[in-house]
């Protein structure tokens, strides 16, 4: 007993007593998230059942509602932009932590924060007037590299999946660098020493050496990032065409399901169809958790012993 | 200085107690006619210092939602309430709900065809070919038929609509609903659809930016829209057989030409019969329990609805909306003794 009110006296159990709290908050959030998201779907789970998942149709007149093609363009976006941002994100994070002159790398890293302060909304007007018309003029040369494969066949109108990939790469870009940056720099400079003193060249000892050990925290910017790019909403719905069909062409447009709930949700009356925007969100959550699980998986399962 | 302090507070108590009496009435709904809702507020709130309308424009679903539940004094929605709707306030308020048209839009066909700078003429059937995908190119006979003289290139027709639920969608499928069976069948009415072809853009600005960069497109967006931004704009055949310019007269004739009005006003003005009259046009409405518990609100907003539907008919044509049809006015006067 006294030592508890000594522990109290000196702070420990109160400081315990508030981040519990804190952290108690967070889960609790989350869990009220998703049993709203399942309370209020329930029109559209009794009625569509599992199929709802594997259903192509999105017809709000007939009152027939499938999550299928949204699922895949919420995937192939993100997907795309991970394929790009990773490493562009990553090498960025070396050259600024690792290589460049401090001076140039600390103006750099500050407009890289600028740029994640950005809204979203901005993002996706520059997207519609600047980006588009650029990808109008590239875009003959893509498909006259690579249209011989179904990814990149087809007539191509500006706002297009591979549109939105491009949005989400800028905008997922500055998280990926400045976290990997920061955990690169607090590696300790013991490591780089002992890798050069062991005869390693500057790249192979930041290679070999500083990046496994700053492994994780590039993951964790890596998680963060695919994160904000399943989610994302405006920008992704201003340039990626707004159509529910399932094309193989990356140039075709498509549609996420941040977008069509954004899109649809004002107007949308009837149980029915709120209900079924709703099982989006339940969805998207839903994807979320198994995206993410399948990458912690994935990064434990490929992790080298012995490194962390 | 403490004399000056004590009036000051007094004063402040007294502004308090002047702020307190005044009754605000809250509002939400549609969108499309939130500019000039919010221009009569203001007015009125100028003229009348102790009345303040609050409007929310979150859309028309959440405006027949909000009043539905209560949370609100009055709804605003682009489309009319169905049965359904109807009854479930019914069931919920246990009063009638009011539809009282306010203003007039209207959609317009807009196109982007590199070498064609003249206004088209658009019939029925190439309306409706065009955006149920069966008419694909710009040289098809239905388009070049009635524009002779323009010459229409060989390229394929991208065809443009609104991704997010609006009333405008709803005017422009509920029209094509009216002149295509095949239309009605396969796609029908609402503030979204299933669309057989095309491009989603977000907002009028989202379809005419689109519009503007992709060669060979067309879509369709608000009149005042595309009058504001100074856009081309097809004319449309109407069901006198006449091509008809959207202008704020061609509208307001649409909704005088309606023959029988329904005493609920909700009735669509889509195609109808007269003979300068513009075929896409809507109503947009407020929507207004019979019962109205609070004295002071119901008075604010019966004389409110006779303000607008005199003086506020007046300032319509200054933000380009068309103002409402003598009759439907009369008639809506009438109406107003409804709520009690």
């Amino acid at each position: 007993m006294q030592a508890f009110v000594k522990r109290v006296r000196n702070g420990d159990e109160i400081a315990y007593a508030i981040t519990f709290l804190c952290a108690f908050a967070v889960i609790a959030i989350t869990a009220l998230l998703v049993f709203e998201l399942y309370r209020n779907s329930e029109p559209s789970r009794v009625k569509f059942g599992w199929s709802f998942l594997w259903t192509k149709t999105w017809d709000p007149v007939a009152g027939e509602f499938g999550a299928l093609p949204f699922i895949y363009g919420t995937v192939v976006t993100s997907a795309f932009a991970m394929i790009l941002g990773i490493p562009l994100g990553v090498g960025a994070a070396i050259f600024l932590a690792e290589l460049a002159p401090p001076r140039i790398s600390s103006g750099l890293t500050f407009l890289i924060e600028l740029l994640a302060a950005v809204p979203s909304v901005i993002i996706g007007v520059l997207g519609v007037f600047i980006l588009l018309p650029f990808l109008r003029i590239v875009q003959p040369y893509i498909q006259g590299a690579l249209g011989w494969t179904p990814l990149f066949a087809g007539p191509f109108y500006g706002v297009s999946l591979f549109s939105a990939g491009v949005v989400l790469t800028i905008m997922i870009l500055p998280f990926i660098i400045s976290i990997s940056r920061e955990v690169l720099l607090s590696v300790p400079n013991d490591q780089r020493e002992g890798a050069l003193a062991l005869g390693a060249t500057r790249w192979e000892s930041t290679w070999d050496v500083v990046v496994p050990f700053a492994r994780k925290g590039i993951v964790g910017s890596i998680f963060l990032a695919l994160a904000r790019s399943l989610g994302e909403t405006m920008a992704v719905t201003m340039v990626v065409g707004n159509d529910p069909k399932i094309s193989a062409s990356l140039f075709a447009p498509g549609y996420s399901i941040a977008a069509v709930i954004a899109n649809e949700f004002t107007e949308a009356t009837g149980d029915l169809y709120q209900g079924a925007l709703i099982e989006l969100g339940l969805v998207l959550f839903a994807l979320t958790i198994v995206i993410n699980g399948a990458a912690r998986i994935l990064v434990a399962s490929t992790t080298k012993r012995g490194t962390s | 200085m403490t004399r000056n302090t004590i009036g000051a507070i007094i004063g402040i108590a007294l502004l308090a107690g002047a702020a307190s009496a005044q009754t605000l009435i809250n509002g939400a709904g549609a969108t499309f006619p939130y500019p000039m809702y919010s221009k009569w507020f203001d007015s009125y709130h100028k003229k009348f210092p102790t009345i303040q309308f609050n409007y929310n424009s979150i859309g028309s679903g959440g405006g027949i939602q909000q009043v539905t539940a209560g949370t609100v004094d009055f709804g605003a929605s682009d489309g009319p309430m169905n049965d359904t709707q109807i009854k479930d306030f019914k069931d919920k308020r246990g009063a009638e709900i009011l539809h009282f048209p306010t203003v007039l839009g209207a959609d317009v066909p807009v196109y982007n065809i590199p070498g064609v700078s003249s206004q088209l003429n658009f019939t029925p059937e190439a309306l409706a070919g065009i955006f149920l995908g069966q008419i694909k190119k710009w040289n098809d006979p239905a388009i070049t038929g009635p524009n002779p003289g323009v010459k229409l290139p060989a390229n394929d027709i991208v065809v443009v609509h609104r991704s997010e639920g609006s009333g405008t969608t709803y005017c422009w499928t509920d029209y094509l609903s009216k002149i295509s069976k095949e239309w009605e069948t396969k796609v029908g009415r609402g503030t979204s659809v299933q669309w057989p072809v095309g491009l989603g853009g977000k907002g009028n600005e989202g379809v005419s930016g689109q519009i503007k960069q992709q060669p060979n497109s067309m879509g369709y967006v608000e009149l005042i829209y595309a009058v504001q931004s100074k856009m081309t704009y097809g004319k449309v055949k109407n069901a006198a057989g006449n091509f008809v310019n959207a202008t704020l007269e061609s509208v307001t004739e649409a909704a005088g030409s309606v023959k029988d009005m329904p005493d609920d006003f909700r009735v669509s003005i889509t195609n109808a019969p007269g003979k300068g009259a513009y075929p896409v046009a809507t109503f947009t409405w407020l929507l207004i329990p019979t019962k109205i518990a609070d004295p002071v609100k119901k008075k604010a907003i019966t004389d409110f609805l006779h303000w607008m539907l005199t003086e506020g008919q007046t300032m319509t044509a200054a933000l380009d909306y068309a103002p409402l049809p003598k009759p439907v006015i009369a008639k809506e006067t009438k109406a107003i003794a409804k709520i009690n």
